[in-house]
């Protein structure tokens, strides 16, 4: 996703001489194309992202796109209240980049997890919340992020992610795709999680399952037509997310459902609220959180009263 | 430099500010009369002798740029663009009354002359230091003041922003501290100590001067001659006193943050204003 973002990026600010590209220091082994081609569109702002964020908003006062990129907390937490007043509350046109999405840095611990950023971004208003599923989606993400005016949150997994899409979708922020239609099951899966949703797609077919498919790009505005379709289409519906339970795709796709008294088998699957005393890398922080695409499979069909 | 007449005419523009800041704290029995009356001098110095502006035309692209970082004393701000004329009077009477134009801390545009959403400490550094990197890389002729509190200077925000205006040589950019010693809850030295203040800054790569922000001279001499050095941002160190002009009592206190005037203590300082 790094890949399909940066290589975005440059190709979009090539043509854009107001986007600005910030880094807290990370990079490595990304940047390196860009900052040759456009070095003057190109800040180390150092270790310093409550800096980086407030720089941001003030170049963005002067007319320029700012692109500020660290690793999920470090792009979220440490400059939250950065991000609240100076750019959202100003609603600035600055482009908040978070890499890691999950346990994307699965062996360095907690510090590094991005587990709660969609639960408090999401409460910050005048902010879109993107979470694209594959590197065909980011692509798009990207774009879209650049055209758009107004704060955006662009949420990244790391790299090798494989493309989930077969061909290239329509991409609209706010707008769900559907990626496979089904009658008995809706899975909805975002940000790293889309890759899940499509395995564990895969297996409950093979048991049977009539599957619905739907990555959820946009957390915010979330689109809650394709939401509520879903439960006219299909009986029970599955949210899957790398993130905490709470907060995220799953709480927001919850509020739908209670505000429009739908009634449907429904699930949040998601990490839980715990911090994982456990080492390893993001295949084994997902099992070790129920995580697996057998896991989560056999927890639907559990729910679905499949399983005892 | 100021002639007597010129400096007449500002020592009475601060005294008219003075007042209108006592009235705002009257009528919203409002906190933070004693940070607000600390920069006056400097404001009124700023917007009516320094700051290239544009009263009528508060977007103009040409303006300089004034990030008020210590927007909890925003009726100094407010009174002194009402009386340079960005907006009419009038406004200052809704000073955070319900249905007003004028909040506690300052939003984005809620008058003309207002440039940032402020009241959490130690943003509006970086705020003007990304505002002044585009000026430098532009080539625009635009400078960036803001003004500080020294309580703020507690922040590592700051500090993360003067690091960072420090390494990209920002010339067009002025911070100013209103160094009245006393934040929240104590005096600065004694809370979390800022001395020795200028070596600070200056090892962090600014070009530093000491004056006293009460007096016209001294504020007027040292920023018609900015910067301070070619290739260092600017910090002038406003030695003020909190309160000063207003409530006698509260003068210099902690007190003087928090205690809105009576009708009659109100009264007595604005009259005092009057004679002096």
């Amino acid at each position: 996703m790094r890949v399909a973002f940066v290589n975005t990026l440059l190709e979009t600010a090539k043509k854009n001489k107001s986007i600005m590209l910030l880094t807290g220091d990370l990079g490595f082994s990304v940047f390196e194309k860009y900052i040759e081609e456009l070095p003057k569109r190109y800040l180390n702002m150092g270790v310093a992202e409550q800096n980086m964020t407030g720089v941001a908003a003030g170049m963005a006062m002067e007319g320029r796109i700012p692109v500020i990129y660290s690793i999920v907390p470090f792009a979220t937490m440490r400059n939250f209240e950065q991000i609240r007043n100076d750019i959202c509350y100003q609603n600035l046109n600055v482009k908040i980049v978070g890499v890691g999405a999950g346990f994307s840095y699965g062996p360095y611990g907690h510090t590094h997890h991005g587990l709660e950023d969609i639960g408090i971004l999401r409460t910050l208003a005048n902010l879109t919340i993107l979470c694209p599923g594959d590197p065909i989606e980011t692509t798009l993400a990207t774009e879209a992020m650049l055209d758009y005016i107004g704060p955006v949150y662009l949420r990244l997994g790391r790299a090798g992610e494989p493309n989930i899409h077969k061909t290239i979708p329509s991409f609209k922020i706010g707008k769900g795709i559907l990626i496979e239609d089904g009658k008995d099951v809706t899975i909805i899966g975002t940000s790293t999680f889309l890759q899940r949703a499509w395995e564990v797609t895969n297996s409950l077919k093979e048991e049977g399952l009539s599957v619905r498919l739907i990555s959820m790009h946009t957390i915010k505005p979330l689109d809650t037509q394709i939401i509520l379709e879903s439960t006219r289409k299909t009986t029970a519906l599955f949210t899957l997310e790398e993130h905490s339970v709470i907060g995220g795709l799953g709480s927001a796709v919850a509020e739908v459902l209670t505000e429009n008294r739908v009634n449907v088998i429904f699930k949040r699957i998601g990490v839980p609220d715990r911090f994982t005393k456990a080492i390893g890398n993001q295949e084994y922080m997902r099992k070790v959180n129920g995580l697996s695409a057998q896991q989560i499979t056999e927890t639907i069909l559990k729910s679905l009263g499949r399983r005892k | 430099m100021l002639n007597s007449k010129e400096l007449e005419s500002l020592k009475k523009l601060a005294k008219v500010a003075r007042e209108d800041i006592i009235r705002m704290s009257l009528h919203a029995k409002s906190a933070h009369m004693g940070g607000s009356l600390s920069c006056v001098e400097i404001l009124v110095a700023l917007y009516f002798k320094i700051m290239n502006i544009f009263p009528k035309e508060p977007e103009n692209q040409e303006r300089d740029r004034l990030i008020f970082s210590k927007a909890h004393d925003a009726k100094a701000l407010y009174a002194t663009l009402a009386e340079r004329g960005f907006f009419g009077r009038k406004i200052l009477e809704g000073y955070e009354l319900d249905g007003g134009r004028l909040p506690g801390h300052t939003t984005r545009h809620c008058v003309p002359g207002v440039e940032v959403s402020a009241g959490a400490l130690g943003h509006g550094l970086s705020m003007a230091a990304g505002m002044a990197y585009v000026g430098k890389q532009d080539n625009r002729k635009f400078r960036v003041f803001t003004i500080l509190s020294d309580g703020e200077c507690d922040e590592g925000s700051t500090w993360e922003a003067i690091l960072f205006a420090g390494h990209h040589g920002l010339d067009n950019l002025v911070a100013i501290v209103d160094y009245n010693k006393l934040q929240g809850f104590g005096f600065t030295k004694d809370v979390l100590d800022l001395e020795p203040f200028a070596a600070k800054w200056l090892s962090f790569g600014w070009e530093v001067k000491e004056i006293n922000g009460h007096n016209f001279k001294e504020i007027v001499g040292i920023l018609s001659k900015l910067p301070l050095k070619i290739g260092k941002p600017s910090v002038i160190i406003a030695h003020t006193i909190k309160g000063l002009g207003g409530v006698p009592i509260y003068m210099n206190k902690v007190s003087s943050q928090y205690r809105p005037p009576s009708e009659k203590e109100a009264k007595e300082a604005i009259k005092k204003l009057k004679k002096g």
